[in-house]
């Protein structure tokens, strides 16, 4: 599976480009493939599309951008420092020791939490310190490292539930008899995407099913469907393979790669150095809430300092 | 799929319900008649047995069914159910007992206005308070609201104990930003620990007379007594038009509430019961969900305790005590919390059996066996165990069996909890969405529908 997957990374993504955004050869072709072109067919089946402004400084556009994220619980400094962006259409991976500060930064940037110091910025809007269901609906979608689905509701349930702007979410309009219709109305066409979606990610099977009787692995994918159907512009992954049997991995990678392919966003956290080497354009390495290294999988692996952080010492 | 389909198929589901409350209901009141006949009651003691029967059925059924929105649905530990009721009815005492005239001391008055506003008052005010409360108290876990909730409740009713507020002087005129006016009433207040006489016109004649069918009703009374009960039957026809108006009455409550549970908005409830971050990351704004289901449960309790204390002579604060709240969480646990149907069911077999079946239970046996006078005390009760004899004990309990209550309440709980812990109905999939969300074109062949309801125990 490495194989392939890598080349399929290595063939859409410019290999030099890196945080620092400073010399973007082949930046135009990639947008073009990857980013603002998704496949007619599956856009389809996926509804509306991230359809984000490309960059005009011929840099690939990134629509998160992080600046010097600082995040204190006490006298503990968390993150420090922390600045980043994610291009549009990548797959790009945070990875780091444990305690490194990686799901802090999610939360910082999800608005889990409230930073210090520093700015998120999505979509060139500044997000900093907004509810979570603001920045949810400015489209950036999350999962949870353990598998948060909800537990005594079905799957179906769970699903329905995502969807940005219903307007049955007015009490009012979900009681009254008259308005009640255009509830029923938009409920009915929000199913069939949502069938499409348990589709596409093989668990229409297990539609009726309360979220809590799913396997882990089930559960992760049941999660990144729900995500998906907020309609999202990104996509947020905290540890999606974490517990995840193998075959079902593989299942999931594919289903991120042809997101990914359609034009999503990925920002993945994974302590599992292999998959993120195998599969991400653009790995970020945190060590004890900085940043250490910022590169190309190749780069990550040939630094020394990464080695050390990981292993604890000179190799 | 046809609209018919659906329809079809919300009917079948139900006409299942409705057979399954026709069938506990019966019961309950088959077992209510059959002590009336052993009791040797007339028509008009089994009349007033109903009527009793109903309109305890029909308070717990409502006021299990305004907890379930904050508890079954919304996951909200609210233990001040009985603040909200007690601000319910003495908000309605106050805007429609007819003033006192000047000098009238030791009465307190009210504003004099139709008890239909009164009403209205009362569940608005209820409601302002439950927004009161739910404002800072919702951003706590649940263990916390429940503790600001139930210290709210006492709060409530120390207010109404209080001297303070025992009466007010209302000045003769009062200016409101544009207008003026001059409200009849001199002295309103709460009456303090004497409570509120509530000397407004009875609610059944007041809803009658504005329905014009006083004058119907009055010659249906006159029929009766002509007939079947010679002498005053107004009391016992009154007590069962009002059993059967609470029924409708709970009937409405459940429409409202299924409705509210079987929408977006009853699946964004459930998903702050289940995980309210993982709602929020959903782009959903838990808060505003949890002001609006916590105001309209707020208000629907305020609504059930005037409809609960609103045709009696009087309220006084001890009937506001903790207990009641307390009583209405087991019924919502017989029931199963997440379940309307199971809520209503819950509040009727907590009224039939729990609550007024051993009072029952004991003048049966009284009946049946007779029984010499029980001891006085305890003590002379453990006295017959010295000559092995157990029945001064037995008639003792017998004898106390209404204090016993709460014991027997106790025991049923932690049965429940040991072999059903998730109630009557709590197991259902009641899906929350107001279509049928089976996959579009494939319903005949899959049979989904009997599968989402289909009780799949977990």
């Amino acid at each position: 599976m490495s194989e392939t997957d890598e080349s399929a990374a290595d063939g859409s993504t410019p290999v030099e480009e890196t945080a620092t955004g400073a010399e973007p050869p082949s930046a135009e072709d990639d947008a073009a493939a990857g980013g603002s072109s998704p496949d007619p067919d599956l856009t389809d089946v996926m509804g509306a599309e991230a359809d984000t402004p490309a960059g005009d400084d011929g840099d690939r556009y990134a629509p998160l951008e992080v600046e010097g994220l600082r995040k204190e619980f006490g006298g503990i400094v968390a993150v420090d420092e922390v600045s980043f962006d994610v291009e549009e259409g990548t797959l790009t991976g945070l990875i780091g020791p444990n305690g490194a500060g990686k799901s802090t930064t999610f939360n910082l940037i999800t608005g889990m939490l409230d930073p210090t110091e520093g700015t998120v910025r999505f979509n060139g809007e500044e997000i900093t310190g907004l509810q979570p269901h603001e920045i949810s609906n400015r489209g950036l979608a999350r999962t949870f490292q353990i598998a948060r689905e909800l537990e005594e509701m079905t799957v179906l349930e769970n699903m329905m539930l995502a969807p940005k702007g219903q307007i049955g979410e007015s009490l009012w309009r979900s009681v009254m008899p008259v308005t009640r219709g255009s509830v029923r109305e938009q409920e009915t066409d929000q199913l069939e995407r949502v069938w499409e979606v348990l589709d596409f990610f093989e668990i229409d099977h297990l539609a009726q099913e309360y979220a809590g009787n799913l396997s882990g692995g089930q559960r992760k994918l049941l999660e990144m469907a729900r995500a998906l159907l907020t309609d999202p512009d990104m996509l947020l992954l905290d540890e999606p393979f974490a517990g995840v049997n193998p075959s079902l991995e593989k299942r999931l990678i594919e289903h991120i790669h042809e997101l990914r392919e359609r034009g999503y966003t990925f920002l993945i956290v994974e302590h599992d150095m292999d998959l993120i080497m195998n599969n991400c354009e653009r790995v970020i390495v945190m060590h004890q809430g900085r940043i250490l290294k910022d590169g190309t999988p190749a780069e990550i692996k040939e630094s020394e300092e990464v080695i050390e952080a990981y292993l604890g010492g000179e190799v | 799929m046809s609209a018919t389909d659906i329809r079809g198929l919300i009917q079948g589901l139900f006409e299942r319900d409705v057979t399954l409350v026709l069938a506990v209901l019966g019961t309950i009141y088959l077992l209510y008649v059959l002590a009336g006949v052993a009791f040797g009651y007339g028509l008009r003691g089994q009349l007033n047995s109903i009527a009793n029967l109903t309109f305890y059925i029909g308070v717990f059924g409502m006021l299990a069914l305004a907890l379930n929105l904050h508890w079954g649905y919304t996951g909200l530990f609210n233990i001040g159910i009985v603040g909200f009721m007690g601000i319910g009815v003495y908000v309605t005492a106050l805007v429609s007992k007819p003033p006192v005239a000047q000098g009238g001391a030791a009465q307190v008055g009210g504003f004099g206005l139709p008890l239909s506003v009164g009403i209205v008052s009362g569940v608005v005010v209820a409601g302002l308070f439950g927004l009161l409360v739910a404002l800072p108290a919702l951003r706590l876990r649940a263990d916390y609201l429940a503790i600001v909730t139930v210290a709210f409740s006492e709060i409530v009713r120390f207010t109404m104990m209080s001297r303070t507020f025992q009466t007010f002087t209302v000045p003769d005129t009062v200016d409101l930003w544009l207008f003026t006016f001059d409200p009849a009433a001199d002295t309103v207040g709460l009456g303090g620990g004497g409570g509120l006489i509530l000397n407004y016109p009875d609610p059944l004649e007041a809803l009658l007379r504005s329905l014009f069918l006083w004058e119907p009703y009055l010659g249906l009374i006159g029929f009766v007594e002509r007939n079947y009960i010679p002498n005053n039957p107004k009391p016992v026809l009154d007590g069962v038009l009002y059993g059967v108006l609470l029924l409708i009455g709970v009937g409405l409550f459940y429409l409202l509430l299924s409705r509210t549970g079987k929408s977006p908005f009853g699946r964004v409830l459930k998903a702050i019961r289940e995980d309210e971050d993982v709602a929020n990351a959903l782009g959903k704004d838990t808060d505003r969900f949890k002001l609006t289901a916590f105001v309209l449960g707020s208000a629907l309790m305020g609504l059930g305790g005037i409809l609960w204390y609103s045709s009696r002579g009087s309220i006084t604060p001890p009937s506001f005590r903790p207990n009641i709240t307390f009583f209405i969480w087991i019924a919502l646990i017989i029931g199963g919390a997440g379940s309307n149907t199971g809520s209503f069911l819950g509040g009727a077999i907590f009224a039939g059996v729990l609550y007024e079946g051993p009072r029952y239970f004991k003048n049966l046996v009284q009946t049946a066996f007779e029984l010499g006078d029980a001891p006085r005390n305890f003590g002379e009760a453990m006295a017959g165990f010295a000559s092995l004899d157990p029945m001064p004990f037995v008639l003792y309990t017998l004898d106390s069996i209404s204090q016993l209550r709460l014991v027997i309440m106790g025991v049923v709980l932690i049965w429940l909890m040991h072999n059903r812990p998730e109630g009557l109905l709590g197991h259902r999939k009641e899906t929350a969405s107001s279509v049928d969300l089976a996959r579009p074109g494939s319903a005949e062949s899959t049979g989904k529908p009997a599968a989402a309801d289909g009780g799949e125990e977990r």
